[in-house]
């Protein structure tokens, strides 16, 4: 079928992974209204984004790399792989969630579909070829991520949260938007392809307003991914959301924002990357410093791992700012392990809460050890790979993002980078010595449910396995980035 | 200095001071008023800019619909104590600093701009030999027919918030 203005029916191929997604979220969302048992929405939520996944994967064989509608769209290694990133944090959210939203007396069906809308959205932005598309998918994911944070409108912290979130999210939409008008005016296009041309053949890499441009979407995707100093909302916003959405807003957000930041950087900018990598260091060392050292002080579990994901944030940005296809790679890779890790600890801060117990500070896990020791080991697990210790995959993460900086020069940034890392031991393992060293204060009754246990073994399974042999994530990263 | 440039002149600075007035009248009212001038402010810009069904919109959308929508919020919660209450935080000589800051790196910025020629393939003879409603109306339903689907997405999903936020729940 041809609608005119050279586009056909066949060009919604590529799109099929996002519609089968918002179709799921619709269906969720009508279904919600016949079915009592909000599990059984829950189930659906997984089975379309399985679908979704089968979608993708055989997008992965139809080999389209071109930009598709008229170049709106780009189906590429790079986005499906950021694809299979989004895929596995909605399907960990779903199943750590089942009991927990139940528990906080929040179970409602738009839960799921709000997840399903925000997985699109943040498929949208890794799809982005085109600024317009990368807004509008970034607001498609932020305002179902702010309503997700607010679920709980019985408490106030959850309102704070999404309030919070909420107003900061839209101020650095501002940014973005500013970002992309100036880039527009300078280029006269939005087409991150066209951009590049554009930057090279009137060379305007050192025109200020360029610079100006480049600063302004910086700083749009630095709030997303919370770098400091835009980093204000997130322990606010982690503590007072639901703590699953917390595991999902420290994911997929994150790997979302660093999708876009790569593409626009090293497609759009790649002829200026000497500029934006000398400001990315500077936020990149802050970023480090402030997420390990602030999180030295925090009481809740909540709270410390928020700070834990801005310090990540610093180590994932080395990668970006080596500037070549090498440290691109090895960030995706820290972006994938991190998921797993992040996904697993949040996962065990989630089986503490129960009935009338919050479960969120520190002091709560004194002497878990001696009453849950499978929850203790698995916590053990996590909070080594976060600190990246081997033979757990969060060395093998930090191993290669530092490694891309000694390579592209960057010296001092690994040492930096190394230093704080064994900073950031010291909060980590204090959960793993209250675990194991002191004596229970009170007996912890764990939530246990069929699909935690799923969420966690799969975490933990992917982050031993992807420590000892790191060459399978690290090759299929590297295949789809340079296809 | 020729008539366009007294023109942009004229607006640019009236659209600073309604901004300021705008963030620091105590009564809620009366910024919620000045800024309908400074829409209408901004829709004359538009019209300088040979945009003139932008300027309809923004006058239509902004100063009729949305601010209509903020007179109501104002009268429905009823703003006595914040009328009274201090306006500002105690840090606001340092927000002060860093904009001002920032407002200086700006004008450093506008110092060193080198003007582009126009670009693109929507100049203003283009838009000019078709309308602009026509051009706006042809692209958005062709070319950017991928962005405008997805900005459905975003207005449905902001429709389910309002919902599922607002609405009370029966445990």
């Amino acid at each position: 079928m041809d609608f005119g203005a050279g586009f056909s029916l066949i060009d919604i191929r590529p799109l099929t992974p996002e519609i089968t997604m918002i179709c799921t979220g619709l269906i969720l969302l009508l279904l919600d209204l016949v079915v009592k048992k909000k599990e059984a929405i829950a189930v659906l939520g997984i089975i379309g984004t399985i679908v979704a996944i089968f979608a993708t994967y055989r997008l992965y064989a139809f080999n389209e790399t071109r930009s598709i509608f008229l170049e709106m769209f780009a189906l590429d290694g790079y986005a499906n792989f950021f694809k299979i990133i989004f895929y596995i944090n909605v399907i960990l959210t779903i199943c750590i969630s089942f009991r927990y939203m139940k528990i906080e007396k929040a179970s409602i069906g738009e839960y799921y579909a709000l997840l399903m809308f925000a997985t699109t959205g943040m498929m949208i932005m890794a799809s982005a070829a085109d600024l317009i598309v990368l807004y509008l998918g970034l607001e498609l994911m932020a305002l179902s991520t702010y309503i997700l944070a607010g679920l709980m409108r019985k408490q106030r912290k959850s309102n704070e949260a999404a309030l919070k979130y909420f107003f900061l999210g839209a101020f650095s939409s501002a940014f973005l938007l500013y970002g992309i008008s100036l880039t527009f005016g300078l280029t006269g296009t939005t087409n991150i392809q066209d951009i590049a041309g554009l930057v090279s053949s009137l060379s305007i890499a050192d025109n200020a307003i360029m610079h100006l441009a480049v600063v302004f979407l910086i700083v749009a995707f630095g709030f997303k991914i919370a770098l400091v100093p835009f980093h204000m909302w997130a322990p606010d916003v982690y503590e007072g959301a639901p703590t699953s959405i917390t595991a999902f807003m420290s994911v997929g957000p994150k790997a979302a924002g660093f999708a876009v930041l790569g593409r626009v950087l090293f497609e759009a900018f790649g002829d200026m990357q000497i500029m934006w990598s000398s400001i990315l260091v500077p936020l990149s060392i802050l970023t480090m410093a402030v997420g390990s050292i602030i999180a030295l002080a925090q009481t809740n579990i909540k709270r410390m791992l928020a700070y834990s994901s801005v310090a990540h944030a610093g180590y994932i940005l080395l990668g970006i700012i080596a500037g070549t296809t090498d440290g691109l790679i090895s960030s995706v890779n820290y972006l994938m392990i991190y998921m797993f890790m992040n996904m697993g600890a949040f996962a065990i801060v989630i089986m503490l809460r129960s009935e009338g117990f919050q479960g969120e500070e520190l002091e709560d896990y004194k002497g878990l050890a001696k009453t849950n020791p499978a929850a203790a080991a698995l916590m053990l697990v996590f909070m080594f790979s976060l600190t990246g210790i081997p033979p757990t995959a969060g060395f093998i993460g930090k191993f290669y993002v530092i490694m891309e900086a000694i390579n592209a020069g960057d010296m001092y940034l690994a040492i930096t980078a190394v230093v704080f890392s064994v900073i950031s031991a010291f909060f980590y393992l204090r959960v793993v010595m209250y675990m194991y060293m002191n004596d229970p204060k009170e007996t912890v009754i764990l939530t246990k449910s069929p699909s935690m246990t799923f969420a966690l073994a799969l975490t933990t399974v992917m982050v031993l396995v992807l420590g000892v042999f790191p060459s399978v994530l690290l090759n299929l990263v590297r295949s789809s980035i340079i296809s | 200095m020729t008539l366009p440039q007294l023109f942009f002149a004229y607006f640019a600075l009236s659209m600073t001071v309604l901004s300021l007035l705008i963030v620091t009248r105590k009564n809620p009212v009366h910024s919620v008023i000045w800024m309908l001038v400074l829409f209408i402010h901004i829709a004359a810009l538009y019209l300088f800019l040979n945009a003139e069904f932008l300027a309809a919109i923004q006058i239509i959308i902004y100063a009729g619909a949305i601010l209509v929508l903020f007179l109501f919020v104002i009268m429905l919660l009823n703003l006595k104590r914040e009328e009274t209450a201090q306006k500002y935080q105690s840090q606001w000589p340092i927000s002060m600093g860093i904009a001002l800051v920032f407002a200086i790196f700006m004008t450093m910025i506008v110092g060193k701009i080198t003007v582009m020629p126009a670009l693109g393939e929507y100049s203003v003879e283009a838009i000019k030999a078709e309308g602009s409603m026509m051009t706006i109306g042809k692209v958005l339903y062709t070319r950017y027919l991928l962005p405008f689907e997805i900005a459905s997405l975003v207005l449905l999903v902001a429709i389910i918030g309002a919902v599922v936020l607002a609405k009370q729940r029966v445990e």
